[in-house]
Protein backbone atom coordinates (compact mmCIF):
# COMPACT_ATOMS: atom_id res chain seq x y z
CA UNK A 1 0.00 0.00 0.00
CA UNK A 2 2.85 2.25 -0.21
CA UNK A 3 3.43 4.72 -2.83
CA UNK A 4 6.90 4.39 -2.52
CA UNK A 5 6.95 1.23 -3.81
CA UNK A 6 4.93 1.89 -6.86
CA UNK A 7 7.65 4.79 -7.76
CA UNK A 8 10.53 2.10 -7.81
CA UNK A 9 8.74 -0.11 -10.24
CA UNK A 10 7.89 2.58 -12.47
CA UNK A 11 10.87 3.45 -14.28
CA UNK A 12 12.91 0.12 -14.92
CA UNK A 13 9.23 -1.68 -15.77
CA UNK A 14 9.00 1.08 -18.73
CA UNK A 15 12.12 0.42 -19.99
CA UNK A 16 11.80 -3.49 -19.90
CA UNK A 17 8.48 -2.79 -21.88
CA UNK A 18 10.19 -0.97 -24.72
CA UNK A 19 12.87 -3.67 -24.95
CA UNK A 20 10.40 -6.73 -24.91
CA UNK A 21 8.89 -5.21 -28.29
CA UNK A 22 12.02 -6.05 -30.26
CA UNK A 23 13.79 -8.22 -28.19
CA UNK A 24 13.59 -12.44 -28.11
CA UNK A 25 10.24 -13.82 -27.69
CA UNK A 26 9.56 -15.98 -24.92
CA UNK A 27 11.48 -13.66 -22.63
CA UNK A 28 8.45 -13.29 -20.56
CA UNK A 29 8.54 -17.03 -19.16
CA UNK A 30 12.39 -16.72 -18.73
CA UNK A 31 12.40 -13.45 -16.33
CA UNK A 32 12.70 -14.49 -12.66
CA UNK A 33 9.44 -14.92 -10.55
CA UNK A 34 10.00 -11.11 -9.24
CA UNK A 35 10.67 -9.45 -12.14
CA UNK A 36 7.48 -10.78 -14.20
CA UNK A 37 5.28 -9.76 -11.34
CA UNK A 38 5.81 -6.21 -11.40
CA UNK A 39 4.75 -6.57 -15.77
CA UNK A 40 1.09 -5.03 -14.22
CA UNK A 41 2.66 -2.21 -12.44
CA UNK A 42 4.41 -1.34 -16.22
CA UNK A 43 1.34 -1.20 -17.71
CA UNK A 44 -0.46 0.96 -15.06
CA UNK A 45 2.65 3.09 -14.11
CA UNK A 46 1.64 5.85 -16.83
CA UNK A 47 -1.95 6.08 -15.19
CA UNK A 48 -0.38 5.64 -11.94
CA UNK A 49 2.06 8.61 -12.78
CA UNK A 50 -0.93 11.02 -14.39
CA UNK A 51 -2.78 10.08 -11.24
CA UNK A 52 -0.20 11.32 -9.01
CA UNK A 53 0.38 14.73 -10.86
CA UNK A 54 -2.77 15.52 -11.09
CA UNK A 55 -5.07 14.24 -8.29
CA UNK A 56 -2.16 12.76 -5.47
CA UNK A 57 -0.05 16.57 -5.13
CA UNK A 58 -3.00 18.66 -6.61
CA UNK A 59 -5.30 17.50 -3.88
CA UNK A 60 -1.92 18.20 -1.35
CA UNK A 61 -1.89 21.37 -2.42
CA UNK A 62 -5.36 22.45 -2.25
CA UNK A 63 -5.33 20.75 1.26
CA UNK A 64 -1.75 22.72 2.47
CA UNK A 65 -3.16 26.25 0.58
CA UNK A 66 -6.45 25.40 3.12
CA UNK A 67 -4.14 26.05 6.47
CA UNK A 68 -2.19 28.83 5.19
CA UNK A 69 -2.48 32.80 4.17
CA UNK A 70 -0.76 34.74 1.35
CA UNK A 71 -0.46 31.60 -0.96
CA UNK A 72 -0.47 31.77 -4.50
CA UNK A 73 -0.47 35.23 -5.44
CA UNK A 74 2.08 36.19 -2.70
CA UNK A 75 5.24 35.00 -2.03
CA UNK A 76 5.14 34.59 1.92
CA UNK A 77 2.87 31.90 2.50
CA UNK A 78 2.28 31.75 6.49
CA UNK A 79 0.58 29.01 8.53
CA UNK A 80 -3.03 30.74 9.78
CA UNK A 81 -4.64 27.28 11.32
CA UNK A 82 -8.22 27.00 11.06
CA UNK A 83 -8.44 30.62 10.03
CA UNK A 84 -9.97 30.26 6.80
CA UNK A 85 -12.24 27.46 7.41
CA UNK A 86 -13.85 29.71 10.19
CA UNK A 87 -13.70 32.42 7.78
CA UNK A 88 -15.36 30.42 4.48
CA UNK A 89 -18.15 28.79 7.79
CA UNK A 90 -19.15 32.34 9.02
CA UNK A 91 -19.33 33.44 5.75
CA UNK A 92 -23.38 33.77 5.48
CA UNK A 93 -22.87 33.74 1.31
CA UNK A 94 -21.74 30.27 1.88
CA UNK A 95 -24.68 29.26 3.59
CA UNK A 96 -26.86 30.79 0.88
CA UNK A 97 -24.24 28.60 -1.51
CA UNK A 98 -24.81 25.35 0.08
CA UNK A 99 -29.24 25.99 0.10
CA UNK A 100 -28.96 26.99 -3.26
CA UNK A 101 -26.36 23.85 -4.75
CA UNK A 102 -29.01 21.79 -2.11
CA UNK A 103 -32.08 22.88 -3.82
CA UNK A 104 -30.55 22.67 -7.54
CA UNK A 105 -28.76 19.14 -7.37
CA UNK A 106 -31.86 18.04 -5.53
CA UNK A 107 -34.71 18.65 -8.13
CA UNK A 108 -32.30 18.13 -10.74
CA UNK A 109 -31.83 14.80 -10.04
CA UNK A 110 -35.60 13.75 -9.72
CA UNK A 111 -36.38 15.63 -12.60
CA UNK A 112 -33.55 13.90 -14.24
CA UNK A 113 -34.73 10.47 -12.94
CA UNK A 114 -38.43 10.84 -13.32
CA UNK A 115 -37.83 12.31 -17.18
CA UNK A 116 -35.40 9.69 -17.92
CA UNK A 117 -37.40 6.99 -17.53
CA UNK A 118 -40.30 8.88 -18.20
CA UNK A 119 -38.22 9.21 -22.31
CA UNK A 120 -36.76 5.46 -21.67
CA UNK A 121 -40.37 4.19 -21.31
CA UNK A 122 -42.33 5.54 -23.96
CA UNK A 123 -39.66 4.81 -26.16
CA UNK A 124 -39.62 0.80 -25.02
CA UNK A 125 -43.58 0.35 -25.54
CA UNK A 126 -42.93 -1.11 -29.24
CA UNK A 127 -45.71 1.00 -30.70
CA UNK A 128 -43.06 2.82 -32.37
CA UNK A 129 -41.45 1.58 -35.75
CA UNK A 130 -37.77 1.60 -35.61
CA UNK A 131 -37.20 4.30 -38.01
CA UNK A 132 -39.72 6.46 -36.02
CA UNK A 133 -38.32 5.14 -32.86
CA UNK A 134 -34.93 5.99 -33.66
CA UNK A 135 -35.73 9.79 -34.88
CA UNK A 136 -37.16 10.43 -31.46
CA UNK A 137 -34.65 8.92 -29.73
CA UNK A 138 -32.40 11.09 -31.68
CA UNK A 139 -34.28 14.02 -30.85
CA UNK A 140 -34.44 13.06 -26.96
CA UNK A 141 -30.43 12.51 -26.87
CA UNK A 142 -29.90 16.24 -28.63
CA UNK A 143 -30.00 18.50 -25.70
CA UNK A 144 -26.92 15.78 -23.82
CA UNK A 145 -24.86 16.63 -27.26
CA UNK A 146 -24.29 20.65 -26.68
CA UNK A 147 -21.85 21.86 -24.49
CA UNK A 148 -22.65 23.58 -21.67
CA UNK A 149 -21.27 26.90 -22.92
CA UNK A 150 -23.95 26.19 -25.96
CA UNK A 151 -26.74 25.56 -23.48
CA UNK A 152 -26.18 28.92 -22.01
CA UNK A 153 -26.83 30.78 -24.94
CA UNK A 154 -29.41 28.99 -26.55
CA UNK A 155 -31.60 29.32 -22.87
CA UNK A 156 -30.78 33.02 -22.49
CA UNK A 157 -32.06 33.88 -26.23
CA UNK A 158 -35.11 32.14 -25.20
CA UNK A 159 -35.62 33.15 -21.75
CA UNK A 160 -35.04 36.87 -22.58
CA UNK A 161 -37.65 39.42 -21.41
CA UNK A 162 -38.11 39.72 -25.29
CA UNK A 163 -37.72 36.07 -26.03
CA UNK A 164 -39.90 33.08 -27.41
CA UNK A 165 -40.40 31.39 -24.19
CA UNK A 166 -42.25 35.16 -22.81
CA UNK A 167 -43.96 35.60 -25.88
CA UNK A 168 -45.82 32.07 -25.81
CA UNK A 169 -46.81 32.08 -21.94
CA UNK A 170 -48.07 35.78 -22.71
CA UNK A 171 -49.57 34.90 -25.27
CA UNK A 172 -51.11 31.64 -24.06
CA UNK A 173 -52.49 34.42 -20.88
CA UNK A 174 -50.53 32.10 -18.65
CA UNK A 175 -48.21 35.61 -17.49
CA UNK A 176 -49.68 38.93 -17.56
CA UNK A 177 -46.47 40.56 -18.07
CA UNK A 178 -42.54 38.93 -19.33
CA UNK A 179 -40.90 38.06 -16.73
CA UNK A 180 -36.67 38.68 -17.21
CA UNK A 181 -36.52 34.41 -16.06
CA UNK A 182 -32.46 34.50 -15.14
CA UNK A 183 -31.81 37.89 -13.99
CA UNK A 184 -35.43 38.16 -11.28
CA UNK A 185 -34.23 37.06 -7.68
CA UNK A 186 -37.59 34.98 -7.63
CA UNK A 187 -37.18 33.37 -10.57
CA UNK A 188 -33.91 33.03 -11.24
CA UNK A 189 -32.74 29.59 -9.47
CA UNK A 190 -35.59 28.23 -10.53
CA UNK A 191 -34.94 28.89 -14.81
CA UNK A 192 -31.42 27.80 -13.78
CA UNK A 193 -32.85 24.52 -12.29
CA UNK A 194 -34.78 24.21 -15.24
CA UNK A 195 -32.18 24.88 -17.55
CA UNK A 196 -29.65 22.19 -16.12
CA UNK A 197 -32.73 19.92 -16.16
CA UNK A 198 -33.04 20.03 -19.53
CA UNK A 199 -29.74 19.43 -20.48
CA UNK A 200 -29.09 16.16 -18.03
CA UNK A 201 -32.14 13.80 -18.08
CA UNK A 202 -30.59 12.43 -21.65
CA UNK A 203 -27.71 10.54 -19.30
CA UNK A 204 -30.54 8.74 -17.48
CA UNK A 205 -32.55 8.21 -20.96
CA UNK A 206 -30.04 6.33 -22.29
CA UNK A 207 -29.10 4.62 -19.36
CA UNK A 208 -32.40 3.59 -18.09
CA UNK A 209 -33.25 2.56 -22.34
CA UNK A 210 -30.44 0.09 -21.90
CA UNK A 211 -31.63 -1.35 -18.13
CA UNK A 212 -35.32 -1.51 -19.61
CA UNK A 213 -34.41 -3.44 -22.91
CA UNK A 214 -32.66 -5.88 -20.16
CA UNK A 215 -35.31 -7.05 -18.75
CA UNK A 216 -36.97 -10.19 -19.36
CA UNK A 217 -40.57 -9.96 -21.49
CA UNK A 218 -41.13 -13.28 -19.27
CA UNK A 219 -41.67 -11.19 -16.24
CA UNK A 220 -44.17 -9.48 -17.78
CA UNK A 221 -45.88 -11.68 -19.57
CA UNK A 222 -46.13 -13.80 -16.16
CA UNK A 223 -47.42 -11.02 -14.19
CA UNK A 224 -50.23 -9.86 -16.90
CA UNK A 225 -51.08 -13.87 -16.32
CA UNK A 226 -51.49 -13.10 -13.09
CA UNK A 227 -53.85 -10.41 -13.74
CA UNK A 228 -51.41 -7.58 -12.93
CA UNK A 229 -52.36 -4.41 -14.30
CA UNK A 230 -49.49 -1.84 -16.34
CA UNK A 231 -49.26 0.38 -13.41
CA UNK A 232 -48.72 -2.11 -10.98
CA UNK A 233 -46.41 -4.29 -13.34
CA UNK A 234 -44.46 -0.94 -13.29
CA UNK A 235 -44.45 -0.95 -9.45
CA UNK A 236 -43.38 -4.56 -8.98
CA UNK A 237 -41.29 -5.62 -12.44
CA UNK A 238 -39.92 -2.28 -13.95
CA UNK A 239 -39.05 -0.71 -10.77
CA UNK A 240 -37.38 -3.32 -8.54
CA UNK A 241 -35.40 -4.37 -11.61
CA UNK A 242 -34.09 -0.84 -12.57
CA UNK A 243 -33.28 -0.29 -9.31
CA UNK A 244 -29.55 -0.75 -8.83
CA UNK A 245 -29.18 1.66 -12.13
CA UNK A 246 -31.41 3.84 -10.53
CA UNK A 247 -29.52 4.32 -7.98
CA UNK A 248 -26.32 4.56 -8.91
CA UNK A 249 -27.67 7.37 -12.21
CA UNK A 250 -28.82 8.79 -9.04
CA UNK A 251 -25.70 9.37 -6.87
CA UNK A 252 -24.02 10.11 -10.07
CA UNK A 253 -25.92 12.39 -10.91
CA UNK A 254 -26.09 14.43 -7.46
CA UNK A 255 -21.96 14.71 -7.90
CA UNK A 256 -21.72 15.98 -11.05
CA UNK A 257 -24.63 18.33 -10.61
CA UNK A 258 -23.20 19.61 -7.60
CA UNK A 259 -19.80 20.02 -9.49
CA UNK A 260 -22.04 22.05 -12.25
CA UNK A 261 -20.22 25.85 -13.00
CA UNK A 262 -20.19 26.55 -16.56
CA UNK A 263 -24.12 27.12 -16.69
CA UNK A 264 -24.34 28.84 -13.70
CA UNK A 265 -21.24 30.95 -14.51
CA UNK A 266 -22.68 31.27 -18.42
CA UNK A 267 -26.27 32.36 -17.61
CA UNK A 268 -26.41 34.47 -14.27
CA UNK A 269 -23.31 33.94 -12.42
CA UNK A 270 -24.52 33.39 -9.12
CA UNK A 271 -26.83 36.48 -8.98
CA UNK A 272 -28.93 38.46 -8.87
CA UNK A 273 -28.39 39.18 -4.91
CA UNK A 274 -26.71 35.81 -4.49
CA UNK A 275 -30.26 33.35 -5.31
CA UNK A 276 -28.43 31.11 -7.29
CA UNK A 277 -24.74 31.25 -5.73
CA UNK A 278 -23.02 27.57 -5.67
CA UNK A 279 -20.43 26.21 -3.92
CA UNK A 280 -18.40 26.23 -7.07
CA UNK A 281 -19.55 29.34 -8.12
CA UNK A 282 -18.70 31.02 -4.47
CA UNK A 283 -15.20 29.20 -4.72
CA UNK A 284 -14.29 30.25 -8.09
CA UNK A 285 -14.96 33.70 -7.24
CA UNK A 286 -12.85 33.54 -3.87
CA UNK A 287 -10.26 32.55 -5.89
CA UNK A 288 -10.70 34.65 -9.23
CA UNK A 289 -12.10 37.58 -8.90
CA UNK A 290 -10.90 38.24 -5.15
CA UNK A 291 -7.86 36.06 -5.23
CA UNK A 292 -8.53 34.94 -1.71
CA UNK A 293 -6.94 31.68 -2.71
CA UNK A 294 -6.78 30.55 0.86
CA UNK A 295 -10.38 31.04 1.64
CA UNK A 296 -10.57 29.57 -1.69
CA UNK A 297 -9.22 26.49 -0.83
CA UNK A 298 -10.75 25.56 2.33
CA UNK A 299 -13.86 26.03 0.53
CA UNK A 300 -12.70 23.59 -1.93
CA UNK A 301 -11.57 21.39 0.17
CA UNK A 302 -15.20 21.66 2.16
CA UNK A 303 -16.57 20.79 -1.49
CA UNK A 304 -14.13 17.77 -1.99
CA UNK A 305 -15.45 16.28 1.46
CA UNK A 306 -18.78 16.45 0.75
CA UNK A 307 -18.57 14.53 -2.43
CA UNK A 308 -16.26 12.23 -1.19
CA UNK A 309 -18.83 11.03 1.04
CA UNK A 310 -20.99 10.44 -1.64
CA UNK A 311 -18.40 9.07 -3.65
CA UNK A 312 -18.29 6.52 -0.73
CA UNK A 313 -21.61 5.54 -1.72
CA UNK A 314 -21.43 5.03 -5.46
CA UNK A 315 -18.88 2.82 -5.22
CA UNK A 316 -20.50 0.72 -2.79
CA UNK A 317 -23.47 0.77 -4.96
CA UNK A 318 -21.06 -0.38 -7.80
CA UNK A 319 -19.59 -2.85 -5.72
CA UNK A 320 -22.59 -4.65 -4.46
CA UNK A 321 -23.76 -5.46 -8.49
CA UNK B 1 -59.49 -3.66 -23.15
CA UNK B 2 -59.18 -2.65 -26.90
CA UNK B 3 -60.56 0.96 -25.62
CA UNK B 4 -58.01 1.49 -23.26
CA UNK B 5 -54.95 0.03 -25.56
CA UNK B 6 -56.51 2.75 -28.05
CA UNK B 7 -56.32 5.31 -24.81
CA UNK B 8 -52.47 4.28 -23.86
CA UNK B 9 -51.40 4.58 -27.41
CA UNK B 10 -52.84 7.98 -28.10
CA UNK B 11 -51.32 8.90 -24.38
CA UNK B 12 -47.91 7.71 -25.40
CA UNK B 13 -48.16 9.15 -28.73
CA UNK B 14 -49.25 12.57 -27.22
CA UNK B 15 -45.91 12.49 -24.53
CA UNK B 16 -43.64 11.51 -27.39
CA UNK B 17 -44.42 14.45 -28.89
CA UNK B 18 -44.66 16.87 -26.14
CA UNK B 19 -41.24 15.72 -24.78
CA UNK B 20 -40.03 15.95 -28.40
CA UNK B 21 -41.84 19.70 -28.20
CA UNK B 22 -39.29 19.82 -24.59
CA UNK B 23 -36.09 18.23 -25.91
CA UNK B 24 -36.16 19.53 -29.77
CA UNK B 25 -37.56 23.01 -29.50
CA UNK B 26 -34.95 24.73 -28.08
CA UNK B 27 -32.47 23.62 -30.66
CA UNK B 28 -34.80 24.37 -33.62
CA UNK B 29 -34.64 27.96 -32.14
CA UNK B 30 -31.31 28.29 -32.16
CA UNK B 31 -30.84 27.41 -35.64
CA UNK B 32 -33.67 29.46 -36.74
CA UNK B 33 -31.69 32.73 -34.64
CA UNK B 34 -28.72 31.81 -36.60
CA UNK B 35 -30.00 32.19 -39.94
CA UNK B 36 -32.12 35.89 -39.05
CA UNK B 37 -30.42 38.92 -39.13
CA UNK B 38 -29.84 40.28 -35.63
CA UNK B 39 -32.64 43.18 -35.93
CA UNK B 40 -35.34 40.53 -36.06
CA UNK B 41 -34.19 38.25 -33.33
CA UNK B 42 -36.65 39.24 -31.39
CA UNK B 43 -39.25 40.58 -33.54
CA UNK B 44 -43.31 40.24 -32.50
CA UNK B 45 -44.97 37.67 -33.32
CA UNK B 46 -41.45 35.40 -33.89
CA UNK B 47 -41.02 33.60 -36.40
CA UNK B 48 -39.33 30.35 -37.20
CA UNK B 49 -38.05 31.52 -40.90
CA UNK B 50 -37.92 34.92 -42.14
CA UNK B 51 -37.76 36.63 -45.86
CA UNK B 52 -34.53 37.85 -45.02
CA UNK B 53 -33.55 34.42 -44.15
CA UNK B 54 -29.17 34.38 -45.14
CA UNK B 55 -26.59 32.88 -43.69
CA UNK B 56 -24.47 35.89 -43.31
CA UNK B 57 -23.91 34.93 -39.52
CA UNK B 58 -21.83 31.93 -40.11
CA UNK B 59 -19.95 33.72 -42.73
CA UNK B 60 -19.15 36.40 -40.29
CA UNK B 61 -17.61 33.68 -38.01
CA UNK B 62 -15.95 31.73 -40.66
CA UNK B 63 -14.12 34.58 -41.97
CA UNK B 64 -13.31 35.74 -38.50
CA UNK B 65 -9.57 34.92 -37.51
CA UNK B 66 -9.93 35.28 -33.99
CA UNK B 67 -13.05 32.54 -34.35
CA UNK B 68 -11.07 30.26 -36.47
CA UNK B 69 -8.83 30.37 -33.85
CA UNK B 70 -10.82 28.81 -31.39
CA UNK B 71 -11.77 26.07 -33.43
CA UNK B 72 -8.29 25.58 -34.45
CA UNK B 73 -7.21 25.53 -30.68
CA UNK B 74 -10.33 22.78 -29.65
CA UNK B 75 -9.09 20.50 -32.20
CA UNK B 76 -5.85 20.32 -31.17
CA UNK B 77 -6.53 20.15 -27.69
CA UNK B 78 -9.17 17.70 -28.08
CA UNK B 79 -7.09 15.35 -30.66
CA UNK B 80 -3.66 15.46 -28.67
CA UNK B 81 -5.85 14.45 -24.90
CA UNK B 82 -7.84 11.34 -27.02
CA UNK B 83 -5.15 9.96 -28.37
CA UNK B 84 -2.69 10.34 -25.19
CA UNK B 85 -5.99 9.43 -23.13
CA UNK B 86 -6.64 6.14 -25.78
CA UNK B 87 -2.66 4.68 -25.35
CA UNK B 88 -2.24 5.63 -21.50
CA UNK B 89 -6.06 3.62 -20.66
CA UNK B 90 -5.23 0.67 -23.35
CA UNK B 91 -1.59 -0.06 -21.16
CA UNK B 92 -4.11 0.74 -18.16
CA UNK B 93 -7.00 -1.44 -18.92
CA UNK B 94 -4.75 -4.40 -20.53
CA UNK B 95 -3.34 -5.00 -16.70
CA UNK B 96 -6.81 -4.90 -14.94
CA UNK B 97 -8.01 -7.34 -16.91
CA UNK B 98 -5.43 -9.75 -17.85
CA UNK B 99 -3.20 -9.53 -14.64
CA UNK B 100 -3.95 -9.57 -11.05
CA UNK B 101 -1.97 -7.64 -8.37
CA UNK B 102 -1.81 -7.02 -5.14
CA UNK B 103 -2.63 -3.13 -5.18
CA UNK B 104 -4.92 -3.93 -8.18
CA UNK B 105 -8.01 -3.14 -6.06
CA UNK B 106 -6.87 -0.15 -4.60
CA UNK B 107 -5.43 1.38 -7.46
CA UNK B 108 -9.15 0.83 -9.49
CA UNK B 109 -10.85 2.25 -6.38
CA UNK B 110 -8.49 5.42 -7.00
CA UNK B 111 -9.73 5.56 -10.51
CA UNK B 112 -13.31 5.04 -10.09
CA UNK B 113 -13.26 7.53 -7.11
CA UNK B 114 -11.22 10.14 -9.58
CA UNK B 115 -14.42 10.93 -11.43
CA UNK B 116 -15.93 12.46 -8.55
CA UNK B 117 -13.30 14.81 -7.64
CA UNK B 118 -15.04 18.54 -7.97
CA UNK B 119 -12.74 20.35 -10.76
CA UNK B 120 -13.75 23.51 -8.47
CA UNK B 121 -11.27 21.59 -5.81
CA UNK B 122 -8.73 20.93 -8.62
CA UNK B 123 -8.31 24.11 -10.73
CA UNK B 124 -7.04 26.19 -7.10
CA UNK B 125 -3.69 24.10 -7.40
CA UNK B 126 -3.88 23.20 -11.16
CA UNK B 127 -3.16 27.07 -11.75
CA UNK B 128 -0.93 27.40 -9.12
CA UNK B 129 0.93 24.17 -10.70
CA UNK B 130 0.38 24.89 -14.43
CA UNK B 131 1.90 28.93 -13.54
CA UNK B 132 4.91 27.21 -11.86
CA UNK B 133 5.70 24.85 -14.70
CA UNK B 134 5.45 27.25 -17.35
CA UNK B 135 2.75 25.51 -19.05
CA UNK B 136 0.18 29.13 -18.40
CA UNK B 137 -1.92 29.72 -21.55
CA UNK B 138 -0.19 26.95 -23.60
CA UNK B 139 -2.00 23.86 -25.17
CA UNK B 140 0.05 21.81 -23.13
CA UNK B 141 -1.15 22.55 -19.84
CA UNK B 142 -4.84 22.20 -21.35
CA UNK B 143 -4.08 18.95 -22.23
CA UNK B 144 -2.59 17.27 -19.20
CA UNK B 145 -5.29 18.52 -17.20
CA UNK B 146 -8.28 17.35 -19.15
CA UNK B 147 -6.75 14.22 -19.07
CA UNK B 148 -7.53 14.05 -15.11
CA UNK B 149 -11.06 13.84 -16.66
CA UNK B 150 -11.06 11.79 -19.74
CA UNK B 151 -8.70 9.08 -18.18
CA UNK B 152 -10.97 7.11 -15.80
CA UNK B 153 -13.71 6.38 -17.94
CA UNK B 154 -11.37 5.36 -20.52
CA UNK B 155 -9.92 2.64 -18.05
CA UNK B 156 -13.34 1.24 -17.03
CA UNK B 157 -14.75 0.85 -20.46
CA UNK B 158 -11.46 0.02 -21.63
CA UNK B 159 -11.05 -2.88 -19.21
CA UNK B 160 -14.43 -3.79 -20.01
CA UNK B 161 -14.47 -4.27 -23.34
CA UNK B 162 -10.75 -6.27 -22.68
CA UNK B 163 -13.02 -8.36 -20.19
CA UNK B 164 -15.26 -9.36 -22.90
CA UNK B 165 -12.39 -11.02 -24.96
CA UNK B 166 -11.32 -14.57 -24.46
CA UNK B 167 -8.33 -15.08 -22.33
CA UNK B 168 -7.36 -17.98 -24.55
CA UNK B 169 -6.34 -15.16 -27.58
CA UNK B 170 -3.54 -13.95 -25.86
CA UNK B 171 -2.61 -16.91 -24.81
CA UNK B 172 -2.31 -18.15 -28.10
CA UNK B 173 0.12 -15.69 -29.11
CA UNK B 174 2.22 -16.42 -25.80
CA UNK B 175 2.49 -20.42 -26.74
CA UNK B 176 3.94 -19.32 -30.21
CA UNK B 177 6.41 -17.27 -28.25
CA UNK B 178 5.16 -13.74 -28.19
CA UNK B 179 5.32 -11.61 -25.18
CA UNK B 180 2.23 -9.43 -23.35
CA UNK B 181 3.00 -6.78 -25.20
CA UNK B 182 3.16 -8.23 -28.46
CA UNK B 183 -0.77 -10.02 -27.38
CA UNK B 184 -1.74 -6.53 -26.60
CA UNK B 185 -1.10 -4.30 -29.64
CA UNK B 186 -1.15 -7.03 -31.94
CA UNK B 187 -4.50 -9.06 -31.39
CA UNK B 188 -6.35 -7.08 -28.52
CA UNK B 189 -6.00 -3.85 -29.65
CA UNK B 190 -7.27 -4.25 -33.60
CA UNK B 191 -10.09 -6.63 -32.23
CA UNK B 192 -11.03 -4.19 -29.53
CA UNK B 193 -11.06 -1.28 -32.30
CA UNK B 194 -14.98 -0.92 -31.97
CA UNK B 195 -14.73 -0.23 -28.28
CA UNK B 196 -12.03 1.80 -28.44
CA UNK B 197 -13.80 4.19 -31.31
CA UNK B 198 -16.45 4.28 -28.32
CA UNK B 199 -13.99 5.48 -25.65
CA UNK B 200 -11.75 7.93 -28.09
CA UNK B 201 -15.76 9.87 -28.74
CA UNK B 202 -15.85 10.17 -25.32
CA UNK B 203 -12.94 11.81 -24.03
CA UNK B 204 -13.21 13.90 -27.34
CA UNK B 205 -16.47 14.91 -26.37
CA UNK B 206 -15.25 15.91 -22.88
CA UNK B 207 -12.12 17.61 -24.06
CA UNK B 208 -14.26 19.91 -26.60
CA UNK B 209 -16.44 20.47 -24.05
CA UNK B 210 -14.78 21.40 -21.04
CA UNK B 211 -15.01 24.68 -20.17
CA UNK B 212 -13.52 25.62 -16.59
CA UNK B 213 -10.24 24.62 -16.98
CA UNK B 214 -10.32 26.41 -20.23
CA UNK B 215 -11.25 29.51 -18.99
CA UNK B 216 -9.04 29.63 -15.92
CA UNK B 217 -5.58 28.30 -17.43
CA UNK B 218 -5.68 30.10 -20.92
CA UNK B 219 -5.50 34.01 -20.93
CA UNK B 220 -5.48 34.92 -24.76
CA UNK B 221 -7.59 34.85 -27.90
CA UNK B 222 -5.01 32.46 -29.90
CA UNK B 223 -5.22 29.80 -26.89
CA UNK B 224 -8.89 30.00 -26.14
CA UNK B 225 -11.32 26.47 -26.88
CA UNK B 226 -14.70 27.15 -28.61
CA UNK B 227 -16.75 27.05 -25.19
CA UNK B 228 -14.45 30.18 -24.11
CA UNK B 229 -15.12 31.74 -27.84
CA UNK B 230 -18.77 31.27 -27.38
CA UNK B 231 -18.78 33.59 -24.22
CA UNK B 232 -16.68 35.67 -25.41
CA UNK B 233 -18.40 36.62 -28.10
CA UNK B 234 -21.43 37.28 -25.57
CA UNK B 235 -19.64 40.33 -24.22
CA UNK B 236 -17.80 41.21 -27.33
CA UNK B 237 -20.60 42.03 -29.81
CA UNK B 238 -23.17 43.75 -27.69
CA UNK B 239 -25.44 40.41 -28.28
CA UNK B 240 -25.45 39.55 -31.85
CA UNK B 241 -27.56 36.49 -31.11
CA UNK B 242 -27.65 35.41 -34.43
CA UNK B 243 -23.80 35.29 -34.66
CA UNK B 244 -23.69 33.64 -31.17
CA UNK B 245 -25.79 30.84 -32.43
CA UNK B 246 -24.23 30.42 -35.56
CA UNK B 247 -21.48 29.94 -33.42
CA UNK B 248 -22.82 28.07 -30.92
CA UNK B 249 -24.23 25.26 -33.67
CA UNK B 250 -20.54 25.39 -35.47
CA UNK B 251 -19.00 24.53 -32.51
CA UNK B 252 -21.71 21.53 -32.36
CA UNK B 253 -20.86 20.08 -35.30
CA UNK B 254 -18.41 17.90 -34.25
CA UNK B 255 -19.66 16.35 -31.16
CA UNK B 256 -23.10 16.19 -33.37
CA UNK B 257 -21.75 14.20 -36.35
CA UNK B 258 -19.37 12.15 -34.26
CA UNK B 259 -22.80 11.10 -32.06
CA UNK B 260 -24.68 10.34 -35.14
CA UNK B 261 -21.99 8.43 -37.15
CA UNK B 262 -21.26 6.17 -33.81
CA UNK B 263 -24.23 6.36 -31.73
CA UNK B 264 -25.15 2.51 -31.32
CA UNK B 265 -21.35 1.69 -30.45
CA UNK B 266 -21.16 4.87 -28.25
CA UNK B 267 -24.61 4.28 -26.87
CA UNK B 268 -23.40 0.28 -26.12
CA UNK B 269 -20.00 1.81 -25.05
CA UNK B 270 -21.48 4.25 -22.77
CA UNK B 271 -23.63 2.24 -20.51
CA UNK B 272 -21.34 -0.88 -20.14
CA UNK B 273 -19.07 1.53 -19.01
CA UNK B 274 -21.37 3.73 -17.04
CA UNK B 275 -23.70 1.31 -15.83
CA UNK B 276 -22.27 -2.53 -15.97
CA UNK B 277 -18.70 -1.49 -14.77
Amino acid sequence: MKPAHIDRTVLPEAATLEAETSTAPAQDRRRPFALRSLVPYGYISPTMLLIFVLLVIPIAMVVSYSFQDNVIVEKNPVFAGLANYTEVLTDPVFWTAVKNTFIFITLSTIAHLVLGLAFAMMLNTGLLGGLTKAIFRIVYILPWLFTIAVVAVIWRLMLDPFGVVNYILTTLGILQTEVNWLADPSTALWALTFINIWSGYPFFMISLLAGLQGISADLYEAAAVDGANPIQQFFNITIPQLKPVLISMAVLDLIWTSQQFALIWLTTGGGPLNVTEMLSTYTYKQAFSSYEFATASASAVIILLITMILAFFYVRQLRER
Amino acid sequence: MQRRRLSTRIGVIVGLCLGAVFAGFPVVWMLSTSLKPNSEVFQVPPRLITESFSFDAYWKILTDPTQLRFFLNSYIVALWVTALTLLVGILAGYSFSRYEFRLKRFINVVIVSVQAVPPITLIIPYFGLVVALGLYNTYGGLIITHMVFTLPYAIIMTTAYFNTLPRELDESVKVDGGSGWTALWRILVPISVPGLIAVGIYTFMISWNEYLFALTLTRTDDMRTVPIGIQLLMGQHSYEWNQMMAMSILGSIPVLILFLLFQRRFIGGLTAGAVKS
